[in-house]
C-alpha cells in the first residue's frame, strides 16, 4: 500500500472516519460558519466561553470537508477545549505559520502539542487551507465575527 | 452503457501513440510517474504544431493589426483574418465577420450579458439559463437580472443529468428575452439538445446564447444548423493558447447591440463630441487583440481538422463508455451525471473519501484530475454532494490510463475505508 506520507497519518485518518465534538451546541455562546470558496468546506464552530475566567468552555463543531479538513477540525476541538483564550489566539498563530512553512516547531519552542503532525502539509500548498479553515473559524467565533469567514 | 461499442484497444479509431508524440508535455513524468492526463476539461495540452507556429509568429513574423500600412502590420492582419475565417468554418458560421475574438467563454458571456442585455433586458422581462450551467453562464444572468429587475429562471435537471424539457416549455414566455445554456456540461457530460432549446426559445421571441466552452473541442459543431444567437468559446480547452476564445454572433443581432469594451479599433469615427461606432466584429474588439494567441487558435483548429471532429468524438466517446463501465464495476463508486448524450465525462463520488483527498492521492500516482465543484456548485447542490473528483478525456487519452485511474480509485477507497 502506498500513500505512507507524511499528510495522511493513521491519526488524520481516525479523526477523519471518527471526528470528535462534532454536534451542534445548544447552549453555545458564539458560532462561526467559516467556508473555503475554491473547494466547498463548510465547517460550524460551536464555542462556550466563560467571559469571566477567559477560558474556552467547550467546543464543538459541524459540517462538512475532506479528510484534512475534518480531522484539523476535530484535533483542534480536542486541543483548545479548556484552554484560555489568548493561549487558543497564540497557538492559531503558530499552527497558521507552521502549515505555510512559515515556523519550524523541530527548531522553536511552541505550543502545538499533537497538532504538529499537520507540519507536513506545508509540502502540498494547494491544501494548507483545508487545515487552517477550522482555525480561522474557530478566530471568528472567538471575535464573534456574526457575517462568517471565508479563506479567500 | 453502450453495447454497441465496437471499438476494440487493440483497434482504436485514431493513431494515438502518433497524437502524443505531438504534445510534448504528455510525455513529462509528474513525481518519477508518467503524467496521466484527464483534465481536459478544465485545460487542454498544445501540439507541437501550435507551439512551433506561435514561436515562428512571434520569431519571424510579428506585427500589429489593422493598424498600420507597412509590410508586417499587413502581413499579421492577413493572418489575424485567416484565423477569424478559420473559426467561421470550423463553427459552422455563415460568415467571418460574425466571429468575435475574446479572451474565451467568460469574456464572451459577459459581452453578451452586457451588450445585449442591458439594451434588451428590462424590469419585469425574464432570462432562462439551465441547473447545469458554469457559473460563467450564471453570474452574468444574475447580476443582469438584479440590475433591471428581470427574473431569472432556471430550467431543472433530472437524476440522471439531462434537462427536463418539459419544465422548460412552461419556463418560457412572451418576457422571455434570453435563453443562455451550455451545449455540454463542464460537471456532468450531458450534451443538451440545443437545437431544440433554440427552435423553442425562438418561437417565443427570445434570443438564444449556447455555451460552447466544451462541446467545441470534443464534437463537430454547426451553428447554423442549431440555428442560435450566440455561440461561446474557449481556444485553451481546444489545444490552442491560453487567453484567446471567442464567439459566433448572428450580424443582424451582433448589429443592435452596443460595445461593451470601448477604445481603439472599435470606433468609426472619434471626435471629441462624439464616436461612432465600427461594425462587428471590430466593434467588440477595443484594443490590441493576443495577436500570436489567436494566431494559435488558427493552428490549433487546422491541427483538430486535420484529425477529424467526427473521428474524434467517436474516439472520446469509446473512452467514455470504456471509463464508464470500469468504474461502475467499483463498489462505493458513483458516476454523477448518466445522460444518454454525453461527451467524455465522467463525474466521480467515493463514499468513502472527499474529492480533495482523492485529487491529492492520484496526484501522487501522476494522476490529473480536477476536484472540487468545477465552478458549478448549483449543480452540486442539486446533486446533493458537495464536490466532485472529475475525469475529463480528450483524444490523446489512451485506455490504460483509464485502467491505471481505476486502479488508483481502488486503492483509495481501501486506504480511506
Amino acid at each position: 500500500m502506498s500513500y505512507d506520507n507524511e499528510l495522511y497519518q493513521q491519526v488524520i485518518l481516525d479523526h477523519n472516519r471518527k471526528p470528535r465534538n462534532f454536534h451542534e451546541m445548544e447552549n453555545s455562546t458564539s458560532s462561526c460558519h467559516g467556508i473555503n470558496p475554491l473547494c466547498g468546506d463548510d465547517i460550524t464552530i460551536y464555542l462556550k466561553l466563560d467571559e469571566a475566567e477567559r477560558v474556552i468552555q467547550d467546543i464543538s463543531f459541524t459540517g462538512s470537508g475532506c479528510a484534512i479538513s475534518k480531522a484539523s477540525t476535530s484535533l483542534m476541538t480536542q486541543y483548545l477545549k479548556g484552554k484560555k483564550i489568548d493561549e487558543s489566539r497564540l497557538i492559531f498563530d503558530e499552527f497558521h505559520k507552521m502549515v505555510l512553512g512559515d515556523f519550524d516547531p523541530e527548531k522553536e519552542e511552541h505550543h502545538l502539542g499533537k497538532l504538529t503532525l499537520f507540519m507536513g502539509i506545508r509540502e502540498y500548498p494547494s491544501r494548507t487551507k483545508c487545515a487552517s479553515l477550522a482555525w480561522h473559524t474557530m478566530v471568528g467565533a472567538l471575535d464573534k465575527k456574526s457575517e462568517g469567514v471565508s479563506t479567500e | 452503457m453502450s453495447d454497441t461499442n465496437t471499438i476494440s484497444i487493440d483497434n482504436p479509431i485514431l493513431d494515438v501513440d502518433k497524437i502524443r508524440s505531438d504534445f510534448p508535455l504528455l510525455s513529462k513524468e509528474i513525481g518519477g510517474k508518467p503524467l496521466i492526463y484527464l483534465d481536459n476539461g478544465a485545460t487542454t495540452h498544445k501540439p507541437k504544431q501550435v507551439i512551433e507556429r506561435v514561436r515562428k509568429f512571434d520569431s519571424d513574423e510579428y506585427g500589429t493589426v489593422r493598424r498600420g500600412s507597412y509590410r508586417l502590420c499587413e502581413h499579421s492582419t492577413q493572418l489575424y483574418e485567416e484565423a477569424r475565417q478559420k473559426v467561421a468554418d470550423f463553427l459552422g458560421a455563415p460568415t467571418r465577420q460574425e466571429i468575435v475574438f475574446t479572451s474565451g467563454t467568460t469574456q464572451s458571456i459577459n459581452l453578451v450579458a452586457h451588450s445585449f442585455g442591458r439594451k434588451f433586458v428590462n424590469s419585469g422581462d425574464e432570462v432562462i439559463i439551465s441547473n447545469i450551467e458554469h457559473h460563467a453562464n450564471t453570474v452574468p444572468w444574475q447580476v443582469l437580472c438584479d440590475e433591471k429587475g428581470a427574473t431569472l429562471k432556471v430550467i431543472p435537471v433530472a437524476d440522471n443529468g439531462e434537462l427536463v424539457m418539459e419544465e422548460y416549455d412552461k419556463l418560457l414566455t412572451n418576457k422571455t428575452r434570453i435563453v443562455a445554456v451550455n451545449h455540454v456540461s463542464n460537471a456532468l457530460g450531458t450534451i443538451n439538445p440545443v437545437n431544440e432549446i433554440t427552435r423553442k426559445a425562438h418561437a417565443v421571441g427570445a434570443k438564444v446564447l449556447i455555451d460552447g466552452a466544451q462541446s467545441t473541442p470534443h464534437m463537430k459543431v454547426d451553428v447554423q444548423g442549431i440555428n442560435c444567437d450566440f455561440y461561446t468559446f474557449s481556444g485553451h480547452k481546444m489545444y490552442a493558447p491560453s487567453g484567446i476564445g471567442g464567439m459566433f454572433g448572428k450580424m443582424e443581432v451582433m448589429e443592435t447591440m452596443s460595445p461593451y469594451v470601448t477604445g481603439g479599433d472599435m470606433i468609426m469615427q472619434v471626435t471629441l463630441e462624439k464616436t461612432t461606432y465600427a461594425k462587428p466584429p471590430a466593434r467588440f474588439e477595443a484594443g490590441t487583440p493576443p495577436i500570436s494567441q489567436v494566431i494559435g487558435l488558427g493552428a490549433a483548429i487546422d491541427y483538430l481538422n486535420a484529425i477529424g471532429m467526427d473521428k474524434i468524438f467517436e474516439y472520446e466517446k469509446s473512452l467514455l463508455d470504456y471509463g464508464t463501465r470500469l468504474l461502475n464495476d467499483i463498489d462505493g463508486l458513483r458516476i454523477i451525471g448518466n445522460a444518454k448524450e454525453k461527451a467524455a465525462i465522467l463525474s466521480i463520488y467515493l463514499e468513502a473519501a472527499h474529492p480533495h483527498d482523492i485529487i491529492t492521492m492520484l496526484d501522487q500516482d501522476g494522476i490529473a484530475l480536477r476536484g472540487g465543484h468545477h465552478c458549478a456548485q448549483p449543480t452540486m447542490i442539486r446533486f446533493g454532494v458537495p464536490a466532485t473528483a472529475r475525469a475529463s478525456m480528450a483524444f490523446y487519452n489512451k485506455f490504460s490510463e483509464i485502467d491505471a485511474l481505476a486502479d488508483s480509485l481502488r486503492k483509495i477507497i481501501k486506504f480511506f475505508s
